[in-house]
């Protein structure tokens, strides 16, 4: 892997007056004025914009260096609890940039679109074959996008009957900070419910917190503790006894693909991560994909487009044929290029790949977990079987050696390992929330719990090194109290 | 399965560590009565050749017709540097980066975007992107709300000359909070000052202007941003990138400049890809950077003094704030913005220029030669940039299925969203509209249109 040691300079930094990658310009068939001679003087831009004028290679290498300064799962074993981030195949993107999908406009006539709407309407089915829910929706453009689509579906259902008082999402304390903000967005209140020793929810608390004005329940199963939630069959009584719908964050369905199903638990709503289960990039930050399942009293309520069949031919639904519709949530079809490279993953697995998923990511986790537990790491539920993650709490290292979860993670950075995700859940104390993922081979395992080991002896016997951990990336620690206090959000010229 | 290495010494050694007979054992926290043994809707695995024949057979039956619909997406000229550099693994398979020191690429580029787009825009500072151009329009307008202080309405208005579907994710998205988008009917194709006065002296938390608007024409920008901040309106831009390089930028409309500007990078680098990945972008003034929702970049430095750059301002995002942040978004689009910042690397000031003249020429041609057809005149008589609204002397959507036949996308039905106006359709024409196919859709046009007539 090929980290570039050093800082890269600004793009701007490289820009000349009149230098330029002049190939990629079009041809000008009129000058500029006599093109522009009917827009009003006083609509027109007097001052150009600050862009950089470099040559194409400098803009090429520029950002190949770049990339270069990034950790990827393309380079580094990346074990970010919560994430997924396991091998985004090749071929995904391949196919999904085919001419015939890429300059496919989205609001060509449907005739021309026949292929693509196939590949969306059988993506529809087989999501919904995975998770046992009766409709799918593709458009949510990320998981919270879809987080917001299935509250919003939850609120359409008690308002279509009239039931006008159910304003409350219950979530447990270990939750997502997305469901909170999504229940926000909403309009809903969130009323939080705490989490026993186990991992599992209190669901005495739960009792206690339901009533006439439950809307629903925002669950993640496994939890974000990375346990399976047992009692969730009287969970999903006390919820639906109480008038309100369960919604399930499908953060965590990489653990149980192909084992259990969110439809089969009791769940009402679910929106899936496809870039985490079904393997699309992460992008650096995205784009993701959100796609939401539904139960069938939901069906009415899909947020538009949804992919229809007539016969032998593929249309859009739109409002004329859901007109209880929470409406729309993208100015087209979503991420479409996503949900393309979704589709091609789901197919390459196949119905027997599907099983394997949730079997080999349980299998790396566990292991994960027990060697360092022998290794004398802290999980944070002993007791409980690992699903696809499992949390390291190094509450003791923070007390005995002033070693924190968070230098455990920079540390882990100069070994070559992506950070696990710390700090969440919150509430376990010093956490290190580790999730393998089933595409990482038993070695590369090893190599980080033998990481982890030599982090703990440094931490033993220098502390301080581990402290100041990373050592060796472009950067050190970054000041995050300057950054927010003396704000530089945008580059500026040097004045000469 | 196609992508794990486990070999059966793997499983077995592992299994032992863990102190597990199988890997089934594995999952008996789980209720039995849950457990599912086949997902006999799941085809059986393709591996890479077969999953790649039957996607390019997918591909080819949509074909590589002949565009001129644009309506918010737009089919530009991609370098081929974008892809290749795009789709490098570093950054097709990173992480949105919280490990700060490990995702400085990803972190210095979107600073260099946040630069690039604020410029663009006129404004002061840029978000690290949000969905598309329609989510942006909805994050502006909770964003209005959240800043307009003295404003307790939460009204927006929302002319009929704002792209329809913006305004549908409008309403999807911020409603549920009790925001009001009111339409502005805009009968003559423009927004004029008398379709606003009835909301004069009003408590209004602000006004969405998209420039150039949904038909192609241009806004009467300074004086309706002079109108609204003169009744103590914020105003919203929805603006097209590439327009930008001629027209005149959001923070310099009227005496006071535009208070938020959103739009869709999908016209830098981005393929039109039926609809989507494209990125929303959201610039603002500094006064505002707190209300901002979305992901911000900022530059700082290290233990050492070096710079560096970092994600900041936190304190208003969802995994810090929960319930109380500014939006629930935990992305950005982050790949779509590295496509967006090469882009305009590549095209620079002058380059970005030549394109929007190059659009807004082939669009005059466009519009010249289709509106020498028989049966065909145009709409609105204004100055326009990009793209115009014709209307046929029948229906449009049959006009439309016979071009299709031909291989000609032939612009966008406005008569389900704007039935007012007949017979019409939106048609665009990008710097990639060569005179020959511009020949090619006003024959074809010709011979429907003809045909149509003899059949009648």
């Amino acid at each position: 892997m090929a980290m570039l040691k050093h800082p890269e300079k600004i793009i701007f930094e490289y820009s000349r007056p009149k230098r330029g990658a002049y190939g990629q310009w079009p041809t000008e068939k009129q000058t500029a004025n006599a093109v522009a001679a009917d827009i009003p003087e006083a609509l027109r831009r007097k001052q150009a914009p600050l862009l950089p004028e470099v040559s194409e290679l400098e803009v090429v290498r520029h950002f190949t260096r770049l990339s270069q300064l990034n950790f990827s799962i393309d380079t580094h074993f990346y074990p970010l609890g919560s994430c997924t981030m396991k091998y985004n195949p090749k071929a995904c993107n391949q196919y999904a940039m085919l001419p015939g999908f890429l300059g496919r406009h989205p609001l060509a006539p449907e005739s021309t679109g026949q292929g693509f709407l196939a590949c969306m309407y059988e993506l529809q089915e087989m999501l919904k074959e995975v998770t046992g829910m009766q409709g799918v929706a593709l458009s949510p453009m990320a998981g919270a996008h879809g987080e917001f689509a299935g509250v919003a579906m939850i609120r359409a259902y008690h308002r279509a009957r009239g039931d006008l008082a159910r304003n409350e999402i219950i979530v447990p304390i270990a939750a997502h900070g997305t469901n909170p903000a999504t229940a926000t967005m909403c309009g809903c209140v969130v009323k939080e419910i705490p989490v026993n020793d186990q991992g599992d929810i209190d669901v005495e608390a739960l009792k206690a917190a339901v009533g006439p004005n439950t809307a629903g329940i925002m669950l993640t199963n496994p939890s974000t503790c990375g346990v399976f939630e047992r009692r969730i069959k009287e969970v999903a009584k006390v919820v639906h006894d109480a008038g309100g719908l369960l919604y399930y964050d499908g953060a965590n369905l990489n653990a149980i693909l192909g084992k259990v199903r969110p439809g089969d638990m009791g769940f009402d709503v679910i929106h899936m991560n496809l870039h985490k289960t079904f393997s699309t990039p992460h992008g650096g930050g995205g784009p993701g994909a959100g796609a939401v399942g539904v139960s069938a009293r939901l069906l009415p309520f899909m947020p538009i487009p949804v992919v229809g069949k007539d016969g032998d031919r593929y249309r859009w639904l739109s409002e004329k044929d859901l007109p209880q519709s929470i409406g729309r949530l993208s100015a087209f079809m979503g991420n479409a290029g996503v949900l393309l490279r979704a589709y091609i993953y789901m197919r390459m697995l196949g119905r027997e790949g599907m099983h394997r998923v949730g079997e080999f990511a349980t299998l790396n986790a566990n292991y994960l977990m027990a060697r360092l537990a022998q290794a004398g790491f802290d999980p944070a539920y002993p007791a409980r079987r690992a699903s696809h993650e499992f949390i390291i709490t190094a509450k003791r290292q923070a007390r005995d050696l002033g070693v924190t979860a968070m230098d455990f993670a920079k540390r882990l950075l100069d070994y070559g390992f992506h950070a696990p995700t710390t700090y969440f859940p919150l509430l376990v104390p010093e956490c290190l929330l580790i999730e393998p993922t089933e595409t990482e081979s038993k070695e590369a395992l090893d190599g980080f719990i033998d990481a982890m080991i030599a982090i703990q002896k440094e931490a033993e016997s220098q502390a301080e090194f581990v402290r100041s951990a990373p050592h060796t990336m472009t950067v050190r620690r970054l000041d995050d109290v300057r950054a927010a206090r003396q704000l530089d959000l945008t580059w500026k010229p040097v004045a000469a | 399965m196609p992508f794990n290495p486990h070999t059966p010494d793997d499983v077995e050694q592992m299994l032992a560590a863990i102190g597990a007979k199988k890997i089934e054992d594995l999952f008996d926290e789980i209720p039995k009565e849950l457990r599912i043994e086949s997902l006999a809707g799941i085809p059986e695995a393709l591996n890479e050749m077969q999953i790649g024949r039957l996607m390019a057979a997918r591909a080819a039956q949509d074909g590589t017709p002949l565009n001129f619909i644009g309506a918010g997406a737009y089919d530009h000229h991609i370098p081929s540097a974008i892809w290749a550099v795009t789709s490098r693994g570093e950054f097709y398979s990173a992480y949105t980066p919280y490990q700060a020191e490990a995702s400085q690429g990803t972190l210095q580029l979107i600073y260099e975007y946040q630069t690039m787009i604020s410029s663009l825009t006129g404004m002061q500072v840029s978000n690290a992107s949000l969905y598309d151009g329609g989510s942006a329009v909805a994050e502006a307008s909770l964003m209005a709300i959240r800043a307009h202080r003295k404003s307790r309405a939460q009204r927006i208005l929302v002319p009929t000359t704002l792209h329809p579907n913006y305004r549908k994710v409008a309403v999807a998205t911020a409603s549920g909070q009790g925001v009001r988008f009111e339409e502005v009917p805009c009968p003559k194709g423009f927004l004029a000052l008398s379709d606003l006065e009835k909301f004069a002296g009003e408590d209004i938390t602000a006004l969405v202007i998209q420039q150039p608007n949904f038909f192609g024409a241009l806004e009467d920008v300074d004086a309706i941003t002079d109108w609204a901040h003169a009744n103590n309106i914020l105003v919203i831009a929805s603006v097209n990138p590439t327009s930008l390089a001629i027209l005149k930028p959001p923070g310099e409309w009227g005496s006071r400049g535009a208070d938020i500007a959103c739009g869709d990078c999908q016209p830098l680098g981005v393929p039109l890809s039926s609809g989507g990945p494209y990125a929303g972008f959201l610039t603002t003034r500094m006064e505002f950077v707190r209300q901002m929702p979305g992901r911000i970049v900022g530059r700082t430095v290290d233990t050492n003094g070096k710079q560096g750059f970092a994600l900041t301002l936190q304190a208003r995002e969802q995994h810090i704030r929960r319930g109380k942040a500014t939006s629930n978004i935990c992305t950005n689009q982050g790949l779509l913005v590295t496509a967006a910042t090469i882009y305009l690397s590549l095209l620079g000031p002058e380059g970005l220029a030549r394109v929007a003249n190059e659009c807004h020429r082939a669009t005059q041609e466009l519009v010249a030669a289709l509106t020498r057809v028989k049966g065909v005149k145009l709409a609105f008589d204004r100055p326009r940039f990009h793209e115009a609204v014709l209307q046929l002397d029948r229906p449009v959507a049959p006009v439309l299925a016979e071009l299709a036949r031909r291989g000609i996308v032939g612009g966008y039905d406005l008569s389900n969203d704007y039935p007012e106006l007949g017979n019409a359709v939106l048609v665009c024409a990008t710097e990639t509209r060569t005179a020959a196919d511009i020949k090619a859709y006003a024959d074809a046009l010709a011979e429907t249109l003809k045909a149509a007539v003899r059949a009648a």
